[in-house]
């Protein structure tokens, strides 16, 4: 099958969506500049027009604010954002209106929009410009938000997004965007809230958000080799709806859970999946389940602060042993981490894993 | 101006105005378990708009909505129903007087976060724009507003894209306690509706017909591709901020200047004009009051009648 990468998955669910619906616009900071929000709307007002493919004001509020009235009127716009943190000035109309729209008038109108927020980490980002907010957005009953971290996935979902009649919050991370994978040249979608088993274990279950799943996979595939252990990797795909189902299904296997999220620790979107599946695992669970997360500080920006902030594979190897007791020689762990160690530098995507998955 | 509209303003403007006294006489029975904003005091500028609209034409409002909604033809029962927390209520209970629709008659809704459907009203007039509706766009806002930064940048990208939308000011000199002058400066809000290139105007929102004139003007105007106007309307709410009673005991305002603001009731100023030329007679004064008391007593009785709605109601709708 073809192979693409995450960024031109985007590309071409915006172009397919604009081509099977003329309801559906494009708009955002950049949208139709040079960078072309990383090259995922290349050609895309060359190709629609400047009536369907905007530019726009540095109003992030108002403009949210606006989306959702053209979507009330029958339009079907798709916002960017280049950064989650700007999205954070449009938490008024996401949380007021867009979540609420529907619900508050009792089903007699709907804002079908998408609204994409790019997440990430690295080179220097600093405080205002790493942040990952998906279980903020989460918890507002009326939203949907999906971290899709395939590109197969980044095109069906966000193809399902904009179909959706509701708004979607579509967080895409940086550091995927340059991972290639099977794609289909279709136009499909894929049905939004449920997890999917991106790699079979038996012996622990660890369910990671967007582009947590690449790192869990490197750490997985190391410790198969070094340890025979065998991971269950399941790459949650949705926060919201959050398919708790699928992983319970899987602890219920392995016995063992770990959580692997890209956001601070407290009050994450990993805190919740671990309650819930502790809720209904109880009782077979072994272990206290572990959750990987970025520590409950703001992200700093100089690489010597932050060459230890993020988890990174070691970080999950680390979770594993902990949690299932593994006896391993210094020599035997030595070679094991050392494996892992990106051959980059930390503060730049990881090229280790190249896709597709 | 044709009798037939003079009339019509009118009727309009009591309608509003003894429905609102009619909840206020009745919400100290708790039955409306609500906050309301009545907009007694307001009904002129509510009324001289939506006579210059259609009925397509898209209205958005704010947490003083009554007034709004019933003038663009907003159903009654609906209203009342909505209030009193009913199933047949316009949001089946889930909004409250605060969450007016009726999308049959243009009403797309109103909010009470202030500012929360000026961009949403610049949407639909965006819409309206891109697919060639020739639909005007009408959103109310207070003088409160004017301070949201999302109205200004709203403002801005109406006027960049050109779009059918007409910005309604209610200047009432107060958000809720605070007089204007302790939240801006001293220079006219519709002069700076005008920096963002947007044709603005003043003038008196007490003056029913000079409001659908200027009104009626403006939406014409944009409908022939004009761009976004601004109309700022002064205006004076005689009741508290929130709740059916007076507030002068809190003494935020003197005596003086709640008289002089009641003295310009444009329900009373109108129907004294019209009885001067002749166009009203105290006859017809009392059938039109008849006739509305009688719809409110009817409307009241069905909305109680009403179920009310239970939790397994609520939890409908979550998704669309």
């Amino acid at each position: 099958m073809r192979e693409i990468s995450y960024i031109e998955a985007i590309r071409e669910a915006l172009d397919q969506s604009m081509v099977k619906d003329n309801r559906v616009i494009l708009i955002g900071e950049g949208v139709p500049d040079p960078k072309n929000i990383f090259d995922s709307t290349n050609g895309l007002q060359e190709k629609f027009g400047t009536h369907r493919v905007f530019d726009m004001p540095l109003s992030e509020n108002g403009m949210t604010g606006v989306c959702i009235g053209a979507a009330i009127r029958g339009l079907r716009p798709v916002l960017v954002h280049q950064r989650v943190d700007f999205a954070l000035l449009s938490l008024d109309q996401i949380i007021n209106n867009a979540a609420k729209w529907h619900y508050m008038f009792n089903g007699k109108a709907s804002v079908p929009m998408v609204i994409r927020m790019v997440i990430g980490r690295g080179w220097g980002q600093g405080p205002q410009h790493s942040q990952s907010y998906q279980a903020m957005f989460a918890q507002v009953p009326g939203l949907k938000v999906l971290m899709p971290a395939t590109a197969h996935d980044a095109k069906g979902m966000l193809i399902a997004a904009i179909k959706d009649n509701n708004p979607v919050i579509f967080i895409e991370h940086r550091w995927v965007h340059h991972i290639i994978d099977h794609v289909p040249e279709d136009f499909y979608e894929i049905e939004l809230g449920i997890a999917r088993i991106i790699k079979k274990g038996s012996d622990i279950s660890i369910a990671a958000f967007s582009y947590m799943v690449l790192e869990v996979l490197i750490a997985a595939k190391a410790l198969e080799k070094f340890l025979g252990i065998s991971i269950e990797v399941i790459d949650m795909r949705t926060a919201r709806p959050l398919d708790t189902e699928t992983v319970a299904t899987s602890v219920r296997k392995t016995k063992y859970l770990i959580v692997a999220d890209t956001a601070y620790a407290f009050g994450s979107i990993a805190s919740e999946l671990i309650a819930s599946v502790v809720h209904e695992c109880f009782d077979v669970l072994k272990k206290a389940p572990i959750k990987i997360c970025s520590p409950d500080f703001p992200t700093p920006s100089s690489p010597g602060m932050t060459k230890d902030y993020y988890p990174t594979p070691k970080t999950i190897i680390k979770a594993v042993i902990t949690l299932l007791d593994v006896n391993i020689d210094d020599e035997k762990l030595e070679k094991l981490m050392a494996s892992v160690e990106s051959k980059n530098l930390h503060d730049i995507p990881n090229r280790d894993f190249k896709g597709p998955f | 101006m044709r009798k037939d509209l003079k009339l019509s303003l009118f009727k309009s403007m009591l309608r509003i105005r003894m429905v609102e006294e009619k909840l206020a006489s009745l919400y100290s029975e708790q039955e409306m378990r609500c906050p309301m904003h009545l907009c007694i005091g307001q009904e002129a500028i509510a009324v001289g708009v939506s006579h210059a609209l259609t009925k397509e034409d898209k209205v958005f409002s704010n947490h003083r909505a009554h007034g709004h909604y019933l003038a663009k033809g907003g159903d009654l029962l609906a209203m009342i129903a909505e209030l009193y927390g009913r199933d047949i209520g316009c949001c089946g209970g889930r909004g409250g007087s605060m969450h007016m629709i009726d999308q049959s008659v243009g009403f797309m809704g109103s909010t009470p976060i202030v500012g929360g459907t000026v961009p949403l009203a610049v949407g639909s007039a965006w819409a309206s724009k891109l697919m060639n509706d020739s639909l005007v766009t009408i959103v109310y806002f207070g003088d409160g507003c004017f301070e949201e930064g999302v109205l200004h940048e709203s403002m801005n990208f109406a006027a960049l894209h050109h779009l059918p939308v007409l910005f309604v000011c209610e200047n009432n000199d107060f958000s809720v306690y605070t007089k204007l002058e302790l939240r801006q400066p001293k220079r006219p809000i519709y002069k700076i509706a005008e920096a963002h290139s947007i044709r603005s105007q003043k003038a008196d929102g007490n003056d029913i017909e000079l409001v659908y004139k200027i009104s009626s003007d403006a939406v014409a105007e944009i409908r022939n591709g004009s761009g976004p106007q601004f109309l700022e309307f002064s205006a004076y709410r005689w009741r508290e901020h929130c709740g059916p009673d007076f507030d002068d005991h809190l003494n935020y305002r003197t005596h003086e200047e709640v008289e002089v603001g009641k003295k310009a009731c444009p329900v009373a100023r109108y129907q004294e004009q019209l009885l001067k030329n002749g166009d009203l007679t105290d006859q017809m004064i009392n059938e039109i009051s008849e006739k509305i008391e009688v719809e409110i007593n009817q409307v009241l009785e069905k909305a109680k009648a009403a179920r009310l709605p239970t939790l397994q109601d609520a939890m409908s709708h979550q998704y669309a």
